[in-house]
């Protein structure tokens, strides 16, 4: 089950939650849109949107995705906290702000199957981490695949997975797209990923996401490194 | 090692919280039939009676204790006018949602079992296996459980937001799915099975709230299985169990499939008698097993839930991978004789 991301480069550790942060996951994984939403409006500095992100959003984020893959939280929860964040960023950053398009061109997509939560969430968790991502959509083919990553000049890839032979397949277009773009990063996720911690090496991913917020993290060290 | 009992003998001493001659094994190989018989998977699930003959060879094989007439989950999706698309190296998947709207809900209307051609060859598979079985080898049946078949019909992402902001289409949804499932549970019970799987992966602790799950998935389990005519074994499809052990019991469902996430000895004994417990070996990870691992595996599973019945050897998800090699499948099968014949050593 479960769909996304934890990283073959590590995430790091972290002090308990401040109590807004521990307020602030408790509206997400509570699903209460506008208590969150309060939350923010209360504690975020207007016209400081990355501050917002970096100290409250994000954190919050990383939080419910680090108590997903110890089983302590569930699939919906984590989709449902990706949501309202990113409607909340929506809403003090919105798509195409200048902020957002500072950043290596990224995108996602779900290879070979029609399984798209993981995809969604892991979106989700990017946009409302402040990052523009172009989605592929799901059912992409390999060659398909590699031919938008390449017509686009993508940067950072991820590919999102359920069933366990797409994510074999992902070997071959990993391939392909290393050998047409060696720069470009790919991060691979899905369930087959988090029952078998070797997969991720075999198909020549760089890294794995066992959660979203793993996802979000291996990002910002990627387009560190990038830019 | 020598089987003095039949694998259905096995199976419902088991059951019945006592030790059997050995640990049963149920090998839930579905697409390897199709290797058996040099067909595509596409051609093998055309016809109930190449699954028969695919189940009977692989029993034969694997010596496991149980025939399993799963074809594939989407075929329930093809009942209810969806697409499936094939692939040759795994599971046919479901198509595109048949379901895009709240509207749709209202209107879609539940299919009759008896009308569903794609649901005779797997009536017509359980009636061979039966004969086959002759009272000796447990049949089993599967459901997609109205709780979860929703992930199939319109999506994850549309579901989880009917579960969360529209409790009104959500029950009407349900109480079509349950009106389906029961039918063709029963049918599947008068056409041999001896139990039903009842897939249930949604309500899962990994895909739901426990919280959420006993407002929703529990109340639908409970009053399906009490519709089932027969017993049902709940399996979540790899997902977490043990925080939803004791609402479990209470469903009327029989055994829980166990996740490779989690320690079988702590669901074992989170059941407490109540449940009995198959599982739990990876499926995803056995692809690239040695027979060694294979082996050790086997032995750790079997000693940490065997003492005492109640347990069935089993992968986690209810459905060996096409990619597990038979050299694989045969060492836990051996390893299943070698250290799970009662009594168990310490």
């Amino acid at each position: 089950m479960g769909d996304t991301g934890s990283s073959g480069q590590g995430t790091g550790g972290r002090a308990g939650p401040s109590p807004v942060l521990g307020e602030m996951e408790k509206a997400l994984l509570s699903v209460d849109r506008v208590k969150a939403g309060k939350i923010v409006t209360d504690s975020c500095i207007p016209g400081s949107p990355f501050t917002c992100l970096e100290t409250l959003i994000v954190p919050a984020l990383e939080d419910v995705g680090r108590r997903w893959e110890t089983g302590e939280v569930a699939l919906s929860q984590v989709y449902m906290s990706g949501r309202i964040c990113e409607e909340i960023v929506d809403t003090m950053l919105p798509a195409g702000d200048p902020h957002r398009v500072d950043q290596p061109k990224m995108a996602i997509a779900v290879l070979e199957d029609h399984h798209t939560l993981g995809k969604r969430i892991v979106l989700s968790v990017l946009r409302a981490g402040g990052f523009e991502v172009i989605d592929y959509g799901h059912g992409l083919s390999v060659d398909q695949l590699v031919e938008k990553v390449t017509r686009d000049d993508v940067k950072i890839l991820l590919i999102s997975t359920l069933m366990l032979p797409a994510a074999l397949r992902a070997k071959e277009a990993i391939a392909r797209i290393k050998t047409a773009q060696p720069q470009t990063k790919v991060i691979i996720g899905g369930a087959p990923f988090n029952f078998d911690p070797r997969l991720w090496n075999e198909v020549g991913a760089d890294a794995v996401g066992h959660t979203a917020s793993d996802a979000l993290e291996l990002v910002k060290q990627m387009a560190e490194g990038i830019r | 090692m020598t089987d003095t009992m039949t694998p259905l003998e096995r199976t419902l001493t088991a059951l019945g919280q006592k030790e059997p001659d050995r640990v049963p094994l149920f090998l839930l190989t579905t697409m390897h039939g199709a290797r058996e018989l040099n067909m595509s998977i596409r051609e093998y699930f055309s016809k109930g009676e190449n699954v028969v003959k695919g189940q009977v060879a692989l029993q034969k094989k694997y010596t496991s204790d149980c025939f399993y007439a799963f074809f594939y989950a989407s075929a329930e999706i093809e009942a209810w006018g969806g697409e499936v698309i094939y692939r040759d190296d795994g599971p046919p998947n479901a198509g595109a949602p048949i379901i895009r709207s709240l509207q749709q809900i209202v209107s879609i209307e539940v299919p009759e079992v008896s009308s569903c051609n794609n649901l005779e060859k797997i009536t017509s598979c359980l009636r061979g296996l039966a004969r086959e079985s002759a009272c000796r080898i447990p049949v089993i049946g599967v459901v997609m459980s109205p709780f979860s078949v929703p992930v199939m019909q319109m999506g994850f992402e549309a579901y989880l937001d009917l579960i969360y902001n529209e409790p009104e289409n959500f029950w009407i949804l349900m109480r079509k799915n349950q009106q389906f499932c029961t039918e063709w549970a029963n049918v599947q019970i008068e056409a041999g099975a001896n139990a039903i799987c009842y897939f249930d992966p949604v309500s899962s602790p990994t895909c739901i709230p426990p919280e959420l799950y006993r407002k929703t998935g529990y109340i639908v389990a409970k009053e399906t299985i009490a519709g089932i005519k027969g017993p049902t074994a709940t399996h979540l499809a790899s997902g977490r169990t043990l925080a939803i052990i004791d609402d479990l019991a209470t469903t009327g469902t029989v055994i829980v499939g166990a996740s490779a996430l989690e320690d079988i000895g702590r669901v074992k004994q989170a059941c407490n008698k109540r449940l009995s417990v198959l599982g739990n070996l990876n499926g995803i990870a056995m692809r690239q097993w040695t027979p060694a691992e294979a082996e050790r595996v086997v032995r750790e599973t079997v000693q940490k839930a065997g003492p005492g019945g109640g347990f069935i050897l089993s992968d986690n998800h209810g459905e060996i991978p096409w990619q597990v090699p038979d050299s694989v499948i045969t060492a836990i099968s051996d390893a299943v004789k070698k250290y799970g014949t009662y009594p168990l050593d310490g």
